[in-house]
C-alpha cells in the first residue's frame, strides 16, 4: 500500500489560501486578512474521486523562500524537502492573488523552480475585475509552464476544476527533480515576475478603488482614530447590552433546571454534588457564553474584513513609544478574547524583542475569562443606571477595567524595554490587504469553534475544579451549629491564603476562590457560586449569586477584587503557552512573578483608597 | 551615494501624498538585514512605481505606500532609505 499523497497549498499572505483550503477540504479553519493568520499546521482530507483521497496541508503564508519569520521558515523547510516539519509534498498548489500578480509571481517562480509537480490557482478573480484587471490564465500558464486554474475560493468557483487538476497531476508519473534551491536573487526574480505579469494582464482599466476610498476615511488622521475608539467602545457596550437577554434566559434555565433537580433527587451527597457543585459552579460560568461570543463576533469580523491591519497602522506610532510595534496590536487585541491565541499570534512579529515584550504583556489584556468575574461583581455592586447620553454606568466601569489593563500593559512594556528586554527600536512593515466583505460561513465557523472550546473548558477544567472544590468545602462535615465552609478542608487552606491577602481587603470567600481560579479565571465565579450554595442553609432557596454577594462584601472589597483580576496571572493555559513559545521556564516564571506583584499592589491601593472614601 | 544627490530625487518620506513617483535608488546598507529583506519581498526595487497614500495620525508615521500593485505600511525611518523621482504632472 502506498502512503496517502501529500499536497501542499502555498502562497503569499492574503492570497486567499485559507479560504481555498476550506473550499477544497471543508475543514474547519479560520479565515482572516491579517498577514500570517495561518501560523499552525492545518491539514485536511482532499477527495479526489471514489474512495481516493490525498492529504492537503495549508502552509503558512510566505513572501519568499528567504525566511523572514518563523512562519516562512516552516514553509521553506517543507517545500525544500528538509523534512523538519513535513515530508516532501507530492504536489504543490500555488495560490496567487490575480490582482497582485507582480508581487505574488515572485514567490510562485521560486516554488516552480523547485521542480515539484505544481498547479497554480489564480485566485480572487472577482476582486481583480473589481479593480479593472483582466488576467489571462492561458497566457500565465504558457509563461509559467504549469497548469493555471481560475478560482474564487470564497464563492467556491473553480474548485472542481482545481480538484481535477490536482488528481491529474498526482496520477501522471513524473520524476521529482531534486530541489535546486533558491538560486536566484530576489530582485532578479522580482523583475521576471513583473515581466510575466505584464504579459498575463490583458487589459487594465483605471478605477477608483473601493479600498482606497475607504482608507481615506478609516485612516484619516483625525477621523480614523475617532472611529477606532468608537468601535472599541461600542464593542464593550455591546458585550454588556446585547448579551443581557440571552444571558438572562440561560441563567433562568440553569436555575429552573437546578431547582427541578433539587426537588427530584433525594437528599444526600449526590444531590449536594449536583445542585451545589454542578449547577451552582458550571452553571454560573455557562451563562457568560453570549458575552464571549459577541466579543469574538466583533474580532472575527474585524479580522476578515481587513480592518485589523488598519487598526495596527493607526496604533503603531503610539505603541512605538512603549517599545512595541503596530503588529503587536493584533495579538494584543486577540488577547481580549483569550491570551493563548494572542500569544501564539505573536509569531508574526519578526523582531524577537518586540515579540517577547508582546508575550509578556498579553495577559494584561482583559481576556474573556475575566468577563464572568467582572460581570458578576459589576452586576452585584454597580447600580444599573445611565450616566447620560445612553451610556450605562456598568458598561463604563467595564470599559474602565479594560482601560486599566491596557494602560498597565503600556507602562509595563515601557519598563521592560528599558530593563530586561533592552534593544534598539524595532520596525513595522505590513501588507495592507484589500477590504473584503466578511464571509458569513467563515465567521459562523469561527464562532462555533469558540463556543465549543468554551463549553469544553466548562465541561472539563471548570467542572473538575468545581467538583474538587465542592468536595474540599463539603468535607469533613460541620458539627451542628458550626459553619460548613469554615469547618471544611477548603476552609483551612483558605485560612492560610487569607493571612496573605487580608491586608488588601480580601475576605474569606475570595481566599477560597483564588486557589481554584489558578486553573482558569472564570473558575473564581464557579468557586464562589459553589461555596455560597453550600453555605446557604440559612438563606432562601437559590437566590442569585449577585444578591448573595451584595449582602456579604463591602464595596471596597469588591473593587479590590476587580483590581486584582485586572493583573493577576490566574490561568494555567497562558503560563503553559508562554513556556512553549519562549522555550523555557524563565519567562513564564518572570511573567507570573511580576503580574502577581502588580495585582497585589493594585488591589491594596484600591482597597485602602476606597476605605479612605468611606466605602469600606 | 551619487544618485541621492541628484536634484530631481527625494526621499520617500518627503514625497507628498497622492504624487506618483518611481523608485530611483534604495540604500540597502542603512537598513537592518531583516527590514531590507521584507522591503524586497514587498517588491521595493529600482524603477517600480510608488505612491504615498496615507500617513499615520500621530507624527505622520507610519506611511501607507502603494508599491507596484500592493499597499504596505512602513515607518518613516525606513522610508528615508528609498529615493524616488516624482513623475511630472
Amino acid at each position: 500500500m502506498t502512503p496517502t499523497k501529500l499536497v501542499a497549498v502555498a502562497g503569499n499572505p492574503n492570497a486567499g489560501k485559507s479560504a481555498l483550503f476550506n473550499a477544497l477540504t471543508g475543514a474547519r479553519q479560520k479565515v482572516g486578512n491579517y498577514p500570517g493568520v495561518t501560523v499552525e499546521r492545518h491539514a485536511g482530507r482532499l477527495r479526489l474521486g471514489e474512495d481516493r483521497f490525498a492529504e492537503l496541508v495549508d502552509l503558512p503564508g510566505a513572501y519568499s523562500l528567504d525566511p523572514g519569520s518563523p512562519d516562512e521558515a516552516v514553509t521553506r523547510s517543507v517545500v525544500m524537502g528538509e523534512g523538519e516539519y513535513e515530508r516532501l509534498p507530492d504536489a504543490l498548489v500555488i495560490v496567487l492573488d490575480a490582482a497582485n500578480l507582480d508581487n505574488h509571481l515572485r514567490f510562485a517562480l521560486q516554488l516552480i523552480g523547485l521542480g515539484l509537480p505544481t498547479i497554480v490557482a489564480l485566485n480572487m478573480m472577482d476582486l481583480a475585475r473589481r479593480d479593472g484587471l483582466e488576467v489571462s490564465a492561458e497566457r500565465l500558464s504558457e509563461e509559467l509552464g504549469v497548469p493555471v486554474i481560475e478560482t474564487v475560493a470564497v464563492r467556491r468557483k473553480g474548485i472542481e476544476e482545481l480538484r481535477l487538476a490536482i488528481d491529474e497531476t498526482l496520477a501522471s508519473p513524473r520524476d521529482i527533480r531534486p530541489g535546486e534551491g533558491p538560486v536566484e536573487d530576489i530582485l532578479t526574480l522580482q523583475r521576471r515576475a513583473r515581466d510575466i505579469a505584464v504579459k498575463a494582464i490583458i487589459s487594465e482599466t483605471p478605477v477608483r478603488r473601493i479600498t482606497h476610498r475607504l482608507d481615506g476615511i478609516l485612516l484619516h488622521p483625525l477621523i480614523g482614530p475617532i472611529i477606532l475608539a468608537l468601535l472599541l467602545f461600542t464593542i464593550f457596550q455591546a458585550v454588556f447590552a446585547w448579551a443581557a437577554p440571552p444571558a438572562d434566559a440561560l441563567e433562568g434555565g440553569v436555575i429552573a433546571l437546578g431547582e427541578w433537580v433539587a426537588a427530584t433527587l433525594p437528599d444526600g451527597w449526590l444531590k449536594s454534588l449536583i445542585v451545589d457543585g454542578l449547577f451552582a459552579g458550571v452553571g454560573a460560568v455557562v451563562v457568560f457564553l453570549p458575552q464571549i461570543l459577541i466579543l469574538f463576533l466583533f474580532i472575527l469580523i474585524l479580522e476578515s474584513t481587513g480592518y485589523m491591519v488598519r487598526a495596527a497602522f493607526l496604533m503603531d506610532r503610539l505603541m512605538s513609544h512603549a517599545g512595541l510595534n503596530g503588529r503587536a496590536f493584533i495579538p494584543l487585541l486577540s488577547s481580549f478574547a483569550c491570551a493563548v491565541p494572542g500569544i501564539m499570534a505573536t509569531r508574526t512579529i519578526d523582531d524577537p524583542r518586540d515579540r517577547l515584550t508582546t508575550i509578556l504583556i498579553a495577559p494584561l489584556m482583559t481576556c474573556s475569562a475575566r468577563l464572568p468575574v467582572y460581570a458578576l461583581i459589576i452586576a452585584a455592586f454597580i447600580p444599573n443606571r445611565t450616566v447620560g447620553w445612553g451610556i450605562g454606568l456598568q458598561g463604563l466601569v467595564l470599559f474602565g477595567l479594560y482601560a486599566a489593563g491596557v494602560i498597565g500593559a503600556l507602562v509595563v512594556a515601557t519598563m521592560l524595554r528599558r530593563s530586561v528586554v533592552k534593544g534598539t527600536g524595532g520596525s513595522f512593515m505590513m501588507e495592507m490587504p484589500k477590504y473584503q466583505l466578511p464571509q458569513l460561513r467563515d465567521v459562523a465557523i469561527g464562532l462555533w469553534q469558540r463556543a465549543v472550546i468554551f463549553l469544553r473548558r466548562a465541561g472539563t477544567i471548570i467542572l473538575a475544579t468545581t467538583v474538587i472544590l465542592w468536595a474540599l468545602a463539603s468535607f469533613p462535615k460541620a458539627a451542628p451549629g458550626e459553619n460548613q465552609v469554615e469547618a471544611s478542608i477548603a476552609g483551612h487552606i483558605a485560612s492560610g491564603i487569607e493571612v496573605v491577602v487580608e491586608p488588601i481587603g480580601f475576605n474569606r470567600d475570595i481566599s477560597l476562590a483564588l486557589l481554584p481560579a489558578m486553573a482558569a479565571r472564570e473558575v473564581a465565579v464557579a468557586a464562589i457560586g459553589t461555596v455560597y450554595a453550600l453555605d446557604a442553609e440559612d438563606e432562601e432557596g437559590l437566590a442569585t449569586l449577585e444578591e448573595r454577594l451584595a449582602g456579604r462584601w463591602s464595596l471596597a472589597t469588591a473593587l479590590a477584587f476587580l483590581a486584582w483580576f485586572v493583573f493577576a496571572p490566574q490561568c494555567v493555559s497562558t503560563i503553559a503557552v508562554t513556556r512553549r513559545e519562549t522555550n523555557g521556564w524563565k519567562w513564564p516564571a518572570f511573567m507570573v512573578g511580576y503580574l502577581f506583584a502588580i495585582a497585589y499592589v493594585a488591589a491594596g491601593i484600591t482597597y485602602w483608597t476606597a476605605v479612605a472614601f468611606g466605602l469600606g | 551615494m551619487t544618485k541621492a544627490n541628484l536634484p530631481d530625487t527625494l526621499a520617500l518620506d518627503q514625497l507628498a501624498v497622492g504624487v506618483r513617483a518611481h523608485i530611483s535608488d534604495i540604500d540597502w546598507s542603512i537598513l537592518a538585514v531583516g527590514d531590507a529583506l521584507r522591503l524586497k519581498n514587498f517588491g521595493f526595487d529600482e524603477g517600480v512605481a510608488i505612491e504615498a497614500l496615507h500617513l499615520g495620525p500621530f507624527g505622520r508615521d507610519p506611511l501607507a505606500v502603494k508599491v507596484g500593485r500592493m499597499t504596505v505600511a512602513i515607518r518613516r525611518a525606513h522610508a528615508a532609505a528609498v529615493r524616488v523621482v516624482p513623475l511630472a504632472a
